[in-house]
């Protein structure tokens, strides 16, 4: 039992040692580069949110949110409306842990 | 044969993407997520990232996806009656100061130059607690169902740490209704501050630690705690979205491709726990976080590429496994109502 206890206290001392070594390894942080979206490929509605991504980020952020929204209660309740013709209840279930 | 038609361009990231393979991401994490009541940042973000996209769009992209992914869940959820709305206001108060207070955490942690192993070593540390505490308490389930004991309506539980939390009297005092629960207000803002330093800390959704917080120290239903988190998981992910987009570090059209796999996973997943005992999904969640913590381990180690295996596999399996549920629980309930319409159609 002792031994098992020394051999994990071993591994442990090992992982920690190597720890730092494991960090200082990561790569440079991206937060520092400039993203441009490429507008030459892309027409329609597309093209007008990549160049609102260039010209006005808070904008484009407040687009990203509403259009979320928008899509995940659109296809919620899309597709509340395809499972409600399946035949299944889907309005009641039974809690029972075990 | 030309297989361009299947690639998408993504103006933001400059990358031609493979979009069937979004979808199918989108899918598995939706069912995933719907079942275990989690954002799955840690499945979605290294998907993304095989696929193509550069690490710093992966997260972001994933973060918005998670939002609207899981409004679809939680409107299913809702209909279920699973979602705490109550619940689960007076607890964003206490995931956003948490949420706030962690990564004001980790930033002293990055003054003093310790960030990097910190974080790591104590997500893993987190992750093997909730799984050790998982499959102990259905061990202790069990043993307790062979003796003949049971805790109320709900059936057999392994720990109830909540019913001593629930003695705490310090007002407002509030009664829970769609989790059947009368606690202090403090139980909930308490947890889910803790619960909010420590995704603010590990920079993650907070679901893998939220779910469980739920269900063992206020005592809420597991279905109710899906549901419930899924709700949490809706608002800190629109507010994810929102600042990783100021940074620039999102892709649109990709998470809106996702969405529409999402849309029918959530579904499968949502549905699924109609069919699943509460224990049956504990022990799913707990085999789930046992492998994005050995995950974790892996990429540590720098063995990306078995960690990635490890991720993909774990989602495979666990989709299997809760349509598997979904299905023949569904294919159960449809032929019992049609045996039950012959019967009367007989009377």
């Amino acid at each position: 039992m002792r031994g098992i206890f020394n051999r994990c206290r071993g591994v442990l001392a090992a992982l920690w040692v190597m720890l730092p070594a494991v960090a200082q390894a990561s790569g440079e942080a991206a937060g520092n580069i400039v993203v441009v979206a490429d507008t030459r490929r892309v027409t329609g509605v597309m093209h007008y949110f990549a160049d609102l991504y260039n010209s006005d980020i808070l904008m484009f952020a407040i687009w990203t949110v509403v259009l979320t929204v928008a899509m995940g209660c659109t296809l919620g309740f899309l597709m509340d409306f395809i499972m409600s013709r399946t035949g299944l209840d889907l309005k009641s279930r039974k809690i029972v842990e075990h | 044969m030309d297989a361009s038609w299947l690639y998408m361009y993504m103006p933001i990231a400059g990358v031609d993407i493979f979009w069937p393979g979004l979808v199918l991401i989108g899918y598995s994490v939706g069912v995933i997520g719907g079942f275990f009541g989690m954002g799955g940042a840690w499945m979605v973000t290294p998907g993304l990232n095989i696929l193509g996209f550069p690490m710093a769009f992966a997260i972001g992209t994933d973060i918005a996806h998670i939002a609207g992914k899981s409004m679809i869940s939680t409107i299913r959820h809702s209909k279920f009656g699973n979602v705490d709305y109550k619940l689960g206001f007076v607890m964003v108060v206490g995931t956003m100061v948490g949420i706030e207070c962690g990564a004001q955490l980790v930033m002293y942690l990055e003054r003093i130059g310790r960030i990097g192993p910190v974080v790591r070593w104590v997500y893993v540390v987190f992750l093997l607690l909730i799984a050790v505490m998982v499959f102990s308490d259905y061990a202790k389930a069990v043993k307790k169902k062979k003796q003949g004991i049971a805790d109320g309506e709900k059936g057999t539980e392994g720990f109830t740490w909540y019913k001593t939390l629930h003695k705490i009297n310090i007002p407002p005092m509030m009664h829970f209704k769609a989790s059947g629960i009368y606690c202090s207000a403090w139980l909930p803002m308490v947890v889910s501050f803790i619960t909010g330093v420590l995704a603010g800390f590990l920079g993650i959704g907070g679901g893998l630690l939220r779910m469980p917080a739920l269900i063992y120290f206020i005592g809420v239903p597991t279905h109710v705690a899906v549901g419930t988190d899924l709700f949490e998981v809706m608002i800190s992910g629109l507010y994810g979205a929102f600042t990783y987009t100021l940074k620039g570090r999102i892709e649109l059209v990709a998470v809106f491709v996702m969405l529409t796999g999402a849309a029918i996973g959530a579904q499968i997943g949502t549905v699924a726990t109609k069919y699943a005992k509460g224990y049956g999904i504990r022990l799913a969640f707990g085999s789930a976080v046992l492998c994005c913590m050995i995950s974790i381990i892996l990429k540590q180690f720098k063995f990306q590429t078995s960690a990635a295996v490890l991720i993909l596999g774990t989602i495979g399996i666990i989709c299997i496994y809760i349509m598997v549920i979904m299905f023949r629980g569904a294919a159960q309930e449809l032929r019992e109502k049609k045996n039950r319409e012959q019967v009367t159609v007989r009377v």
